[in-house]
């Protein structure tokens, strides 16, 4: 039985440190947690009280720094936005699928930044601006809000099949940085990027499983996004 | 093995000061940045509610009234000509971050909209003004991303996932910093001409704070090592609106759009403290009055040490619209809907006024004559030009880090140029192995949690929201017992991959230092002004407290106080009413 107010939560988590063994291994802790405790407060109570080895990024521990995205029984999100009460009593903790695991929940995010790197996502307009600010309308301003919420934090792009399939695939989060520059009113570039997402290993490979909008912890329509650029890329047109 | 590399300039920390530095300086020198984390990950992404500039889109108004503001919120403490520099140049700043990319909020001509945010007034007090530009709630991250975008165009040199550990000083003069490379183990010396800080807060030493958990103190307690001063560490701000328990930031901009604070009797008391403009009195007074509605038996929550921030009197679209991350926080964090209940909060330690002393071009000083020493730059929360006194107000963090973030990087890079090559200390990693080796072979006895949690509890009990001679001298003795227990510190990982263990335990002392330097100058200040109540001494003392606090490191580890002059301006001090 649990202490009152707390519940009890069984985590398995899949671990893993070359230095220490060469093949993964799965280790099983059991704790007493209160029910709004987030599932990064549980690891961190087996970190600090229990385990020192056991390995994971985090940081602000309230969704926004997008260091913590893990697989959380069978599902990527943000362990800081994943409560206990939602998953206790017994949890599985993996690491993102597709990018190397360098230890533990820690894998290697070099690709995933590559891909994102090589949508040139910064605004580009050759153009000189006025003293002030360039004008913009709300109305065009919304086209691209949804995609500038993205916080890189790799939860989609490591949620999608064809991802799995094929580590040469740019992803959902390189696509949702781009759409976020084609549709922004203030940039010029919006065919050169397009023309890089229409290669064989940009958007036209999104078979739309939607696994990605599922994985999204800001929420972003990551789906509709990636079809808004094809349809943009078909018709040269946004 | 450690490896050794040389920059004109290197820059320490990548949220938006330090990337903002780096676009300055890589423009101009070999420029590398150093940081903990990936720099999208920086605690600026955090920061919500938005950034004031004068720019009259929405309502009349002036930088003069910006600074005014400024001074006032800061309870006279700020340095009147930086402030001045820095509302003047907000401006710029901000139509800068906009032709960069930034995705701010817009009127219905198109240009940026502006938002109200505590502190902020027209003509100096008479209503709360129209002044923060915005995206959503998400300003800092819009922030953050647009920088780091234009890091990404110049090809900025990074080196993530590396913790500076020590700042390389010969003769007085800064030439690099030693970091431990968190993938690998393996340290790093890096010789620089010009070394600019900029590391951000440490509000881990505080139990509920709004502060990641990355955030302890580094660059300041890594320069205090080497003999640089810290400049008005006691002045620590408390938020006002956390969530409750848990200290999450939920920003001023609640207030701003039309939130108000309820204590238990279901009164929105801030009528009573601040008549003119209420809910939007600078952070420094809320949380006292939050703490004096708890204190006379008003609060809420199962301790009754909480109050109420109610929305649900606001348009729902403004709800979702204009405040759907906090909105979002209140709901997976605390279960509570906004629109139909009241959301619990307690005040959560949040910000640092205080930290490295600097010039208004980031350049490090040292003494009351504000000597500069070469080589040293800091910028951001880590810094103190001081444009925030003993209490900053909102949004006025995110302008310091591009407007100073800017200054600092271009200083770094003028001197770089005319730099000497900094002279080889030999083998200046050794102290650092040194001490990394003591902790990963050490048969100690005690945990870093365990001494973690004991300091950041009576941190926030006696060197909180309200201080006493007896409370800070109890709190200096727990620090003295905490830093004998940190030697005796054992770890568990001992190897060399992403040993995240070992740097907690080096980051444990970091917060130490924090800690014994913002109670130090605490004990010193026998007065109440802006961050800084005293119970003791509940009034402003301007006859002797109009300075700055310096505290030096000794040779013996103990603390040595210095002061120097606030640099005045046009606003003479006067008592402070809102």
């Amino acid at each position: 039985m649990a202490a009152e107010g707390k519940i009890a939560l069984k985590l398995r988590i899949r671990r893993y440190n070359p230095e220490d063994r060469p093949d993964p291994w799965w280790d099983e802790y059991d704790l007493e947690c209160s029910p709004m405790d987030r599932l990064l407060d549980a690891l961190n109570e087996v970190k600090w009280r229990i385990d020192g080895t056991l390995s994971m990024r985090r940081s602000c521990a309230h969704g926004i720094c997008g260091s913590d995205a893990m697989m959380i029984n069978g599902q990527n999100a943000l362990a800081c936005k994943v409560m206990v009460k939602d998953v206790a009593p017994k949890c599985t903790v993996e690491p993102i699928r597709g990018l190397p695991v360098i230890k533990d929940l820690i894998v290697d995010m070099e690709p995933f930044m590559d891909a994102y790197k090589a949508v040139l996502p910064f605004l580009i307009n050759d153009t000189e601006p006025p003293d002030t600010e360039r004008l913009q309308t709300e109305e065009e301003h919304q086209k691209f809000e949804d995609t500038t919420k993205c916080i890189l934090c790799a939860a989609c792009t490591t949620s999608c099949p064809i991802f799995w399939g094929d580590d040469g695939y740019m992803g959902p989060a390189a696509i949702v940085n781009a759409h976020r520059f084609i549709m922004d009113s203030r940039d010029e570039a919006g065919r050169t990027r397009l023309k890089i997402l229409s290669g064989k290993e940009g958007a036209f490979r999104c078979r739309t499983t939607f696994n990605c909008t599922e994985a999204c912890p800001r929420g972003i329509n990551v789906t509709r996004a990636i079809q808004e650029v094809k349809r943009a890329t078909m018709f040269d047109r946004f | 093995m450690t490896t050794t590399h040389t920059y004109d300039s290197v820059i320490i920390g990548a949220g938006g000061a330090g990337l903002r530095a780096a676009i300055e300086s890589s423009d101009k020198v070999k420029t590398a940045v150093i940081s903990k984390l990936y720099p999208t990950r920086s605690h600026t992404g955090a920061a919500q509610g938005g950034m004031c500039a004068a720019l009259a889109n929405v309502e009349e108004d002036s930088p003069e009234w910006h600074t005014f503001d400024t001074v006032k919120g800061g309870d006279y403490l700020v340095d009147q000509p930086a402030a001045e520099l820095m509302c003047r140049e907000a401006i710029d700043a901000v139509y800068e971050l906009e032709h960069w990319g930034l995705p701010f909020n817009r009127t219905p001509e198109g240009k940026l909209d502006q938002r109200r945010f505590g502190g902020h007034t027209r003509n100096h007090g008479e209503a709360p003004v129209k002044r923060a530009v915005y995206s959503a709630d998400r300003t800092g991250h819009m922030i953050l991303q647009t920088l780091y975008q234009q890091c990404i165009k110049r090809d900025v040199r990074f080196f993530n996932e590396f913790y500076v550990l020590d700042l390389i000083m010969t003769g007085g003069v800064c030439g690099g910093v030693v970091a431990y490379e968190l993938a690998t183990g393996e340290l790093h010396v890096f010789k620089a001409k010009s070394v600019v800080f900029a590391t951000g807060g440490f509000g881990r030493i505080f139990k509920v704070t709004s502060c990641a958990h990355t955030l302890t103190g580094d660059g300041p307690a890594v320069v205090w090592r080497r003999g640089v001063p810290l400049e008005d560490m006691e002045m620590f701000q408390i938020h006002p609106t956390g969530i409750y328990k848990m200290g999450i930031l939920l920003s001023e901009a609640v207030r701003g759009e039309g939130g108000i604070l309820l204590n238990s009797e279901n009164e929105r008391f801030m009528e009573r403290y601040a008549p003119t403009v209420k809910d939007l009195a600078p952070r420094d007074m809320v949380s006292r009055a939050i703490y004096q509605e708890i204190k006379e038996g008003r609060g809420i929550g199962p301790g009754k040490d909480g109050v109420y921030l109610d929305v649900r009197h606001l348009p729902k679209e403004v709800i979702e619209e204009k405040l759907p991350d906090v909105t979002e926080f209140a709901r997976l964090y605390l279960g509570v809907e906004p629109t139909t209940e009241p959301v619990p909060i307690q005040p959560t330690a949040h910000y640092a006024m205080g930290g490295i002393p600097t010039d208004v071009d980031g350049r490090g000083v040292t003494g009351s004559e504000e000597t500069v020493i070469p080589g040293l730059y800091a910028a951001g929360e880590c810094a103190c030009v001081s444009v925030h006194g003993a209490n900053r107000l909102g949004t006025n963090s995110l302008l310091d880090i591009v407007v100073f973030g800017k200054r600092s990087g271009a200083a770094a890079a003028e001197d770089a140029m005319n730099a000497p090559e900094p002279s080889a200390a030999e083998a200046p990693e050794t102290d650092t192995a040194a001490l990394l080796q003591g902790i990963l072979d050490s048969g100690g006895d005690q945990k870093v949690v365990d001494i973690r949690t004991e300091l950041q509890d009576n941190m926030f009990d006696k060197a909180g929201v309200i201080r006493t001679d007896g409370s800070l001298r109890e709190m200096q003795e727990i620090i003295g017992v905490l830093r004998e227990r940190a030697e005796r510190v054992a770890i568990h990982d001992k190897g060399k991959i992403f040993n995240s263990d070992l740097m907690e335990a080096v980051e444990l002392r970091f917060l130490l230092d924090c800690a014994e330097n913002l109670v130090v100058a605490a004990l010193a200040r026998t007065e109440s002004r802006g961050g800084h109540w005293r119970d003791d001494y509940p009034v402003r003392d301007d006859e002797n407290w109009l300075k700055h606090t310096l505290s030096y490191r000794q040779p013996d580890g103990s603390i040595k106080l210095e002061f120097k002059p606030v640099k005045m301006g046009p606003y003479v001090p006067m008592e402070r009413k809102y």
